[in-house]
């Protein structure tokens, strides 16, 4: 049972946002945390492995402090038992795959303990090489080896799959939640990818402006926004010809560029670059898996 | 054996400056590339001076400084027994002082290029500051180093002024390379002006040459 109490300043361009957070998980959780960036959701996973220093707060992991700033306890990162993977894989480039992960443990550490990890994550044939020779996907394979091989009290996943092209990101995704349930890990994941939520979590926390503005199951807490009869995406407007009477604006929603008809009137408020939303609804769409 | 005397001493100067240097510069310049306060403008304007001041001038201070009837001068010659002014350990403190922003600069450039991620990562790896220092952040430095070492080693080879302020030129203690070519041309003594100029060329040359295929090397394999 991991109880967090988190309250910290956040400085951002808009001036002072405080996060606020109140949170029990569960021991072998999954939550993931989502948000607009500027949320404060980085800066929760660095509140909980101690990179960064609340104002003021309380951590308690199976009944044991790591923070409680009413008592002046502040157990710093090397105490906490923490694993951390950062979307950036911040492997070490003078160590090899097999160095990267060792060196997470004590000197006197059972190779049986690193073997294992290597053997789940699949890396056997990468152990030997430099993180400058891998790709992204074996990056970050390599990075999370490296953060459970200390079977962590809490993982802590800081949007680690979004460099990520979606092939790799669906296998990283397996990774992850093998290594989830086989270790009995609990986990935190910072994500904005819906489907990505929907697969991994139990749970999914919704974090606009430092305060969390709703939870549960992804199912439920999505239901209310997003589910429904009908087609709703945002986008960039591109491109407007005009025609006779109506007029084809070109929008750009992802990657894909779509065109949309718009009245005259509708689109003489329009112009490139501005923000849409195109919403389609009462039809009823294929659907193919790929 | 003499006339090789100048070139010995030259480089003997350049490596213990060089040594000393780096024990001093590399915390200072993580301490700069770390830290962030009201006075870092100052310091960081302070160690860059020896860039742009002639050496005359800092070869003027530090004579003054130096001198015994002054009181860093006299200190240290009381409690160390050492007479800086010419003398081939105030060449030393001088050298140090005129090489310094050779070995902070880009050793400093080293650390803010580093991603702060690969120390955070290092200390949730259940690391201490000083294990994450030595394995991680120096070796994923190790240009700057390289650099920082060779740009201190040839520079404090090419000084001149600051040399002949301080030192005095005294054959066998002071008189290093640089001085010992002018003192040659001054005596209309070109051979070995010319030796003693091919010396210090081939020496700066192959160790600015070994850097930048290091360098090159590291580019391409992302460490050494």
């Amino acid at each position: 049972m991991i109880a967090l109490d988190l309250y910290k300043i956040l400085k951002t361009s808009d001036g002072d946002l405080p996060l606020d957070i109140k949170l029990d998980i569960k021991e072998g959780e999954f939550i993931t945390i989502e948000g607009h960036s500027g949320a404060g959701k980085t800066t929760i996973l660095k509140l909980i492995a101690g990179l960064i220093k609340g104002d003021k707060g309380k951590i308690t992991v199976d009944k044991k402090e790591w923070l409680n700033t009413d008592k002046n306890i502040f157990l710093p990162p090397q105490k906490r038992n923490v694993g951390f993977v950062f979307q950036e894989y911040s492997l070490f480039p003078n160590m090899s795959v097999y160095e990267n992960i060792t060196f997470a443990m004590e000197k006197t550490h059972h190779k049986n303990q690193v073997n294992e990890i290597i053997d789940i994550m699949e890396l056997e044939k990468l152990k030997d090489r430099y993180p400058l020779t891998l790709s992204g996907g074996q990056k970050q394979r390599a990075a999370l080896a490296r953060a459970i091989v200390r079977k962590p009290d809490i993982l802590l996943l800081d949007e680690p799959l979004s460099a990520l092209d979606i092939e790799m990101r669906l296998k990283l995704q397996d990774y992850i939640l093998k290594v989830h349930r086989l270790l009995n890990l609990t986990t935190i994941l910072v994500s904005h990818d819906i489907s990505e939520i929907f697969k991994m979590s139990d749970r999914v926390i919704r974090l606009d402006k430092g305060k969390i503005i709703d939870e549960g199951i992804a199912h439920d807490v999505y239901r209310k926004n997003y589910i429904s009869g009908k087609f709703r995406f945002t986008g960039d407007v591109l491109k407007i010809e005009k025609d006779e009477v109506v007029s084809i604006v070109s929008v750009l929603i992802g990657n894909n560029i779509i065109k949309v008809i718009a009245a005259g009137e509708e689109a003489d408020d329009l112009k490139p670059g501005d923000k849409v939303m195109v919403v389609s609804k009462a039809f009823n769409p294929l659907i193919i898996k790929l | 054996m003499n006339e090789f005397q100048p070139i010995i001493l030259s480089l003997e100067l350049a490596a213990i400056t060089t040594l000393i240097l780096f024990v001093v510069a590399v915390p200072l310049a993580y301490w700069l590339a770390e830290k962030d306060f009201k006075l870092k403008p100052v310091v960081s304007a302070l160690i860059s001076m020896p860039l742009v001041l002639p050496p005359t001038v800092l070869g003027f201070y530090l004579l003054v400084a130096f001198s015994p009837n002054n009181f860093f001068g006299s200190a240290v010659e009381n409690i160390f027994n050492v007479r800086l002014v010419f003398s081939f350990e105030g060449l030393i403190i001088a050298s140090i002082i005129y090489s310094l922003p050779f070995m902070v600069n880009p050793v400093q450039a080293g650390f803010e290029n580093l991603s702060p991620s690969l120390k955070e990562a290092s200390y949730t790896l259940g690391k201490s500051k000083f294990q994450t220092f030595t394995k991680v952040l120096l070796p994923n430095i190790k240009p700057s180093l390289l650099t920082g070492i060779v740009l201190s080693f040839a520079h404090t080879i090419g000084e001149f002024g600051i040399v002949l302020m301080i030192g005095g030129n005294i054959p066998g203690k002071t008189r290093v390379a640089s001085l010992a070519i002018y003192d040659e041309v001054e005596a209309m003594n070109y051979h070995s002006a010319n030796l003693y100029a091919l010396v210090l060329f081939v020496i700066t040359f192959s160790i600015l040459l070994t850097v930048y295929i290091f360098n090159r090397k590291y580019l391409k394999l992302g460490r050494l």
